[in-house]
């Protein structure tokens, strides 16, 4: 851990002039991510800014379109809990009660959750190189213990995964993240939010070293997903685990035919994957195996799989065509009984 | 009445129970002392080679660091490796921290902080620039198997069994064979508390020494042996230990650090390891089992071959025999076993939990369900049919054995008919399940131990044992033995532990505690109330002063007489 200084801030103007104050600068909130890579010197900021009593920016409001609008600092346990996300989104709720614990949830904030860092080991150990911790070293996770890495969208640089449960539903439902920075505020679709590797793997998000998170936005529309829908999440034991593979299902149907369908996978990529392209061919077709089939393999379409994480392809598609047969028959995965139903 | 409700065999709470749930049990790294100092570990992070430069002088500059030890300034110890021994320690050379600029395995101690506060101390650690000469290392068991060997210096009581009839001839004719590899990932310790150590400096030369430790008495040997001091000069303090699982039994390297510092600072000194630190020491090492049985048509074995093969250090002989049961749980009269070492650049893997037993065990009793479904038995029917009555290792009879009755309960309770052996068959719900069995066995131990009790004139007794309680009851225990052989309530007995001024006791471990230490507190409460008799029968008119042992009881806290209570 090394030195740094701490200031408490009450508005979000004064945590982002802080922020463009200069690099140093990193944004604290429940700290349940952050203070583990400080502790383990992954992590090195200058400056932390304790953003957690700007009451603007800590609050479930509806929006005037009929969505949900959520504060960045709403916390893991609170939105999952919320009645109206319950009601309207509850893929979104099962999702952060997948991952984490009870402890974890209270602590971790909706901002927080979408910008934790990857589990990668070699990311952890400073011993190792690495290029998302520090650009250009390498990356031992090609070659070496790549269990947990990614089968998609990744590159010669780094094969790291998003880890996060709550930002997979976003991604299906279609969420809208809205920032601040220097010059004024601007709001992201999810789908553009999170980035893949590429060449600068030390960037996960689109975020600007500026700019900090103030909400997510769950669109008015997304709410026809609330009766077909599940969270599957798929990992080494059945708590309080990273996902190895997880999938969010959510469907709207007219009888036993699709109208409309979302599917994003997490533990997977470098972000919360979705390909329109895929959902697309669910559209029209009966709700069964071979056309849940046929969504999974474009889905999963050009996955490459490692020395340890080849497993993860067909685990996906078992997964995807699981996840859809819930959501179809209205009988997600539970979020209490974690064993897959 | 002149019986008590004993204490023994009945249901009760904890005695130390209490202090733990409100946490006025201190533990190792809990003793606050006034200007104590703490160190933080820095680890290498290479697994083989040296250390060619330390770059020591950011980490000195921040405020609040006292020093910085490494292989280039330390304080002289023992000049003979054999110095480092301990009690419970395999044939070899033990590791010393800060010896040399050589490194034997990845997380080996090079260097130790010390700073007025552990955050100062550990911030300055990732300041410390170290640079090596790395060479390859060997870390993986099956590249390393080909040089594997029998160890030529046994550990003490851990030689593998005797071969008997012979065991290849019999599985070359054996109708029935099985012959299966089994490999078993390192294992480690990890308990709840992490190893660490608290050094009292009293500034007259002698130390107080919390230590966690699974005996106090062989951290203390190791660090009088080490630093040349005393036994008097030393006192090593462990009241409760939070879980050992055998990483405690030998001392390990935060003891050695914290004491070198202290010594040298002339002041108190605390090292304790993080939980990532804690995969740096002790492991119940990797295995491969090579296990080949053979039987007749009817599953009766007549061959059981145990070859083993596990890791251990570039510098020790650590031997924790697997195959020693192989030959002891089923009637075989063909039985050959081979215990071989590997060496591997990693530290020397330790005792845990019933060592060799439940990797031994594990491909025993894999193998005995491959021959079930060879034989077209059932798991259960093919133990049966080899059952034996005697240990035939040393052709002993058994004082009790109660598997049968164990496996018939057993297959009752989990309603073992109802299994189907076909895999796959089996549903929970969504889940496929199967069902299946395996039997375990562990030596009865017994160790010399001794204990002390003392009753005062308020009629509470203390008893005394320098044996720890890793968790599994020993406090309590003794104080059950204790308030039944003088006719006591609990609430009269007070259990001192894990001190090296108390009656000596080895380390605890193997399951013998509760045997040993218990038996020493039975055998000093029994002379206790030899004192008692004696001492009620010198008193005006004593309708003692005939009585013997047997004429009289110890009831209620008194003592009486049988025919004239």
């Amino acid at each position: 851990m090394n030195r740094f200084s701490y200031e408490r801030v009450v508005s979000v103007d004064a945590a982002v002039a802080t922020l463009s104050a200069g690099a140093g600068a990193r944004v604290i909130a429940g700290g349940s991510n952050l203070i583990d890579l400080i502790k383990s010197n992954v992590e090195t900021p200058a400056r932390l800014v304790d953003i957690t009593r700007i009451a603007a920016i800590a609050d479930i409001v509806d929006t005037d379109a009929g969505g949900l609008a959520i504060g960045a600092l709403v916390t893991n346990a609170t939105l999952a809990q919320e009645p109206r996300v319950v009601a309207r989104y509850p893929l979104l709720a099962a999702a952060i009660l997948a991952g984490a614990t009870p402890q974890l949830r209270n602590a971790a904030t909706t901002g927080g959750n979408l910008n934790q860092r990857t589990r990668c080991y070699y990311f952890y150990d400073t011993a190792t190189p690495c290029n998302k911790r520090a650009p250009g070293t390498g990356c031992p996770a090609i070659d070496g213990r790549n269990r947990i890495h990614a089968i998609l969208g990744t590159s010669a640089h780094c094969i790291a995964t998003h880890p996060s449960d709550m930002c997979v539903a976003l991604a299906a439902l279609g969420a809208v993240v809205h920032v601040q920075g220097r010059d004024g505020a601007r709001a992201i679709v999810m789908a553009d939010y999170h980035r893949l590797p590429g060449d600068a793997p030390e960037r996960d998000t689109t975020l600007a070293q500026d700019e900090m998170v103030t909400g997510i936005e769950l669109p008015a529309e997304a709410q026809v997903f609330a009766a077909h829908f599940s969270y599957l999440k798929l990992r080494d034991r059945l708590s309080y685990a990273f996902a190895l593979v997880s999938v969010a299902a959510g469907l709207e149907l007219d009888g036993g035919v699709i109208r409309q369908a979302r599917l994003a996978l997490g533990g997977v990529a470098h972000k919360p994957w979705r390909l329109e392209e895929a959902e697309a061919l669910l559209v029209g077709q009966p709700a069964q195996e071979s056309s849940f089939a046929r969504a999974a393999d474009a889905l999963l379409a050009g996955a490459q799989g490692r020395t340890h994480n080849a497993f993860k392809i067909e685990l996906a598609r078992r997964a995807i065509i699981r996840a859809l047969a819930q959501a179809a028959a209205g009988t997600p995965q539970s979020s209490i009984d974690k064993r897959i139903a | 009445m002149l019986t008590n409700d004993l204490h023994v065999g009945a249901p009760r709470n904890r005695i130390d129970g209490p202090a733990k749930v409100t946490g006025a049990a201190t533990y190792a790294a809990e003793f606050a002392l006034p200007d104590l100092a703490h160190g933080y570990i820095v680890n290498s992070s290479i697994a083989k080679g040296k250390i060619s430069r330390i770059d020591l002088d950011t980490a000195r500059a921040v405020p609040g660091v006292l020093d910085i030890f490494t292989h280039e300034n330390r304080p002289r110890t023992a000049w003979f490796s054999s110095s480092y021994q301990d009690q419970v320690g395999p044939p070899g050379k033990p590791f010393r921290p800060l010896y040399d600029e050589a490194i034997h395995y990845s997380g080996q101690p090079i260097a130790l902080v010390v700073a007025t506060h552990f955050d100062i101390a550990r911030h300055a650690a990732s300041l410390i620039a170290i640079h090596y000469e790395a060479v390859p290392h060997q870390t993986n068991l099956e590249a390393a198997r080909p040089q594997s060997y029998e160890p030529p210096s046994k550990r003490f009581g851990m030689a593998p069994p005797s071969d008997r009839g012979d065991a290849a001839q019999a599985f070359s004719e054996a109708p029935l064979r099985v012959a299966q590899e089994y490999a078993i990932a390192a294992e480690y310790h990890n308990p709840m508390e992490p190893h660490a150590t608290t050094v009292v400096w009293h500034g007259d030369e002698t130390l107080t020494i919390h230590d966690k430790t699974q005996g106090v008495l062989n951290s203390q040997a190791y660090v009088t042996s080490v630093f040349g001091l005393s036994t008097k000069a030393v006192r090593v303090v462990s009241p409760f230990v939070g879980g050992g699982f055998g990483s405690g039994l030998r001392p390990q390297h935060q003891l050695f650090l914290a004491v070198m510092a202290s010594l040298q600072l002339k002041r108190s000194v605390r090292v304790e390891l993080t939980r990532a630190q804690m995969f740096s020491h002790v492991h119940r090492p990797e295995t491969i089992n090579m296990l080949s049985l053979g039987a007749d048509l009817d599953g009766r074995l007549t061959s059981v071959r145990h070859h083993a093969v596990a890791a251990t250090s570039q510098f020790e002989d650590h031997q924790e025999v697997v195959v020693s049961w192989s030959g002891l749980l089923y009637k075989v009269e063909n039985a050959s076993f081979q215990q071989d070492l590997a060496k591997l650049d990693i530290y020397t893997p330790g005792d845990m939990r019933a060592p060799g037993a439940p990797l031994g065990m594990f491909a025993l009793e894999s193998a005995m369900d491959e021959l079930a479904i060879a034989a077209n038995l059932d798991p259960v029917e093919l133990r049966l049919r080899n059952h034996v009555e005697d240990d035939q290792n040393t052709g002993k009879t058994l004082t009790s054995k109660e598997l049968r009755a164990c496996y018939a309960q057993g297959a009752e309770r989990f309603g073992w008919s109802r299994r189907n052996p076909v895999p796959g068959s089996m549903r929970e719900g969504s889940e496929l399940i199967g069902w299946g069995m395996a039997s375990g066995i562990w030596e009865a131990y017994m160790f010399k131990t001794s204990a002390s009790a003392s009753l005062n004139a308020a009629g509470k007794l203390e008893i005394s044992c320098a044996t720890s309680d890793i968790g599994t009851g020993t406090y309590t225990i003794l104080a059950q033995i204790g308030a039944d052989a003088l006719g006591l309530q609990m609430a009269d007995v007070t259990v001192r532990l894990g001190d090296t001024s108390l009656p000596a006791a080895p380390v605890q471990g193997g399951s013998w505690t509760a045997a040993s230490a218990g038996s020493a507190v039975m055998a000093a409460c029994t002379t206790l109330r030899e004192k008692l008799l004696a001492a009620a029968g010198k008193m005006p008119d004593s309708p003692f002063a005939k009585a013997s042992a047997d004429d009289v009881a110890f009831v209620g806290g008194q003592l009486l007489h049988k025919t004239a209570p």
